[in-house]
């Protein structure tokens, strides 16, 4: 039920339904990931009906996440091609997290951050997604020599931090940036939202 | 094998002290490779004391029967043959099964708190009932013990039987071995056990024989007489340096508090950047701009 005619569509309901499956993934994994990795975030096993239990369903979280992050990735693959704007953007970004985005480049329906973001979850989901098979121990690891598996296991830890890290950033800026969030809940952003923060996208779909 | 009655120095995924009150005696055990027959006696005695039942295997070509440890099988004979010029046909025979580490990395490894236990004694055993089945300890481990059981998924290994320890017995494969090529107590007394026999030894022309007591992780509380001292790989390739692996020492080590303070530092940074600089909103001017872009449609 759309109010305001005059709103943009920056996302369908397909694409919604796609990004939160993965996102709800991404918080139970990060959740059971981390409490088995320091011993002082142990007690959020609880959450998963204790330790045996984590490790039983971290794995399989971790499938599902992927299959649909692989939908989601070709989904938006295209729109996600670096151009010399975005360069421009990402060198310019620190004056805009200052406070002062007067000198950002016009940006399209992504700006150069959220295009690196995209292409480096891409590669820490196929990381993830390789060490985590090395080190799934009741199905793959006996597949592996000792060394693989230990590797695996350092990489596991490496890219899974730095995709939790990631991730606060995505959505830190979400709730930064006013009138991002309702993109993803319910589809729409209102024009003057699209005009102030990717102006290109606004002129492909409005024409002016 | 839970048993609260000795002293406990390390316990797995613990970041504070263990209690630590009272200092027992460091134990150990130790095997005389020149001095066994190969009879499995020991293997024997594991199993009727844990109370365990071994599968009928299959013949590996070997004496090796079974061919490795098990979630039940936590000793194993192993049988080397080797021929060198100086002595012709050996038969190397090492009983394998856990070292007792004195730094274990399988506890290093373990996220269970408690699922792993050194205790002061210097048995390092497993806590079945903590354990979650994630099988670091065997990523941990620098002399491949562990062993993942298909049925439960625990880790099992051998306990030095800590509980016959723990009531001043020695271990089972200690009791029965019939040529006294085991032998249990302090760790001192061990070593000096086997000073004297390696001067045997060595007068019987094994002029590398030596103690097996690996400093690199912190020695073992089970350690070999072995004839060949100079070269471990012999003997079923005991490793002849064991370490915990850098790739785990990273993982449980610098990795963990440097995660740690990376999350923390972008959840904060986000909070603090919101609070001190604002949120993004869209100018009155663009809004402005755009109604009026709407009016002018109309």
């Amino acid at each position: 039920m759309i109010r305001d005619p005059s709103d943009l569509q920056r996302y369908n309901a397909s694409e919604r339904a796609n990004h939160w499956i993965v996102g709800i993934c991404f918080i139970l994994l990060a959740l059971s990931g981390l409490a088995l990795f320091h011993p002082a975030l142990f007690p959020l096993t609880n959450l998963f009906g204790g330790g045996v239990w984590t490790r039983i369903l971290h794995p399989f979280i971790g499938v599902i996440m992927m299959l649909f992050f692989v939908v989601m990735f070709f989904r938006f693959k295209r729109l996600n091609h670096m151009t010399d704007p975005d360069w421009e953007w990402v060198k310019r970004a620190r004056e805009m997290v200052d406070g002062d985005d007067h000198n950002m480049p016009e940006m399209g329906k992504y700006n150069g951050g959220q295009k690196l973001l995209f292409w480096f979850l891409g590669l820490a989901m196929l990381m993830l997604f390789v060490s985590g098979i090395i080190i799934w121990r009741a199905y793959f690891s006996h597949y592996f020599p000792i060394g693989v598996i230990r590797t695996g296991a350092v990489l596991h830890a490496v890219f899974a931090t730095v995709m939790i890290i990631a991730i606060i950033v995505h959505v830190y800026a979400a709730i930064w940036v006013r009138g991002t969030i309702r993109a993803m809940l319910y589809g729409t952003v209102t024009r003057a939202w699209a005009k102030q923060h990717h102006r290109a996208w606004y002129r492909q779909v409005t024409g002016k | 094998m839970a048993l609260q009655s000795l002293d406990i120095a390390k316990r797995s995924a613990t970041t504070t002290e263990p209690p630590q009150a009272r200092k027992t005696l460091e134990v150990a055990k130790l095997i005389d490779v020149s001095k066994c027959i190969g009879c499995k006696a020991c293997q024997v005695a594991c199993l009727q004391w844990n109370d365990l039942h071994e599968e009928v295997g299959s013949c590996g070509g070997t004496y090796d029967n079974p061919t490795d440890m098990t979630a039940n099988s936590w000793t194993v004979m192993r049988y080397a043959e080797v021929e060198s010029e100086e002595r012709g046909l050996e038969w190397l025979i090492r009983k394998d099964g856990c070292m007792h580490c004195e730094d274990p990395g399988c506890l290093k490894a373990c996220p269970a708190p408690g699922a792993i236990i050194k205790y002061a004694n210097g048995i390092v055993d497993f806590h079945q009932e903590n354990c979650i089945g994630c099988g670091y300890c065997v990523a941990g481990c620098p002399f491949n013990v562990p062993r993942i059981s298909k049925k439960d998924s625990k880790a099992y290994k051998c306990t030095l039987c800590s509980d016959r320890v723990a009531v001043g017995l020695e271990p089972a494969c200690v009791k029965v071995c019939p040529t006294g090529s085991i032998s249990f107590g302090s760790k001192e007394d061990m070593k000096e056990l086997a000073d004297e026999r390696i001067t045997e030894l060595k007068e019987r022309g094994f002029k590398n024989a030596g103690l097996y007591d690996p400093a690199g992780v912190g020695g073992t509380h089970v350690m070999y007489v072995l004839n060949h001292a100079d070269k471990p790989s012999l003997y079923s390739g005991l490793p002849a340096d064991p370490t915990i692996a850098p790739t785990v020492s990273l993982w449980k080590g610098f990795a963990k508090p440097l995660a740690m303070a990376g999350i923390a530092a972008a959840a904060l940074g986000g909070l603090f950047h919101y609070v001190m600089k604002g949120p993004n909103e869209v100018s009155k001017e663009i809004e402005a701009e755009v109604e009026k872009e709407l009016e002018a449609e109309k």
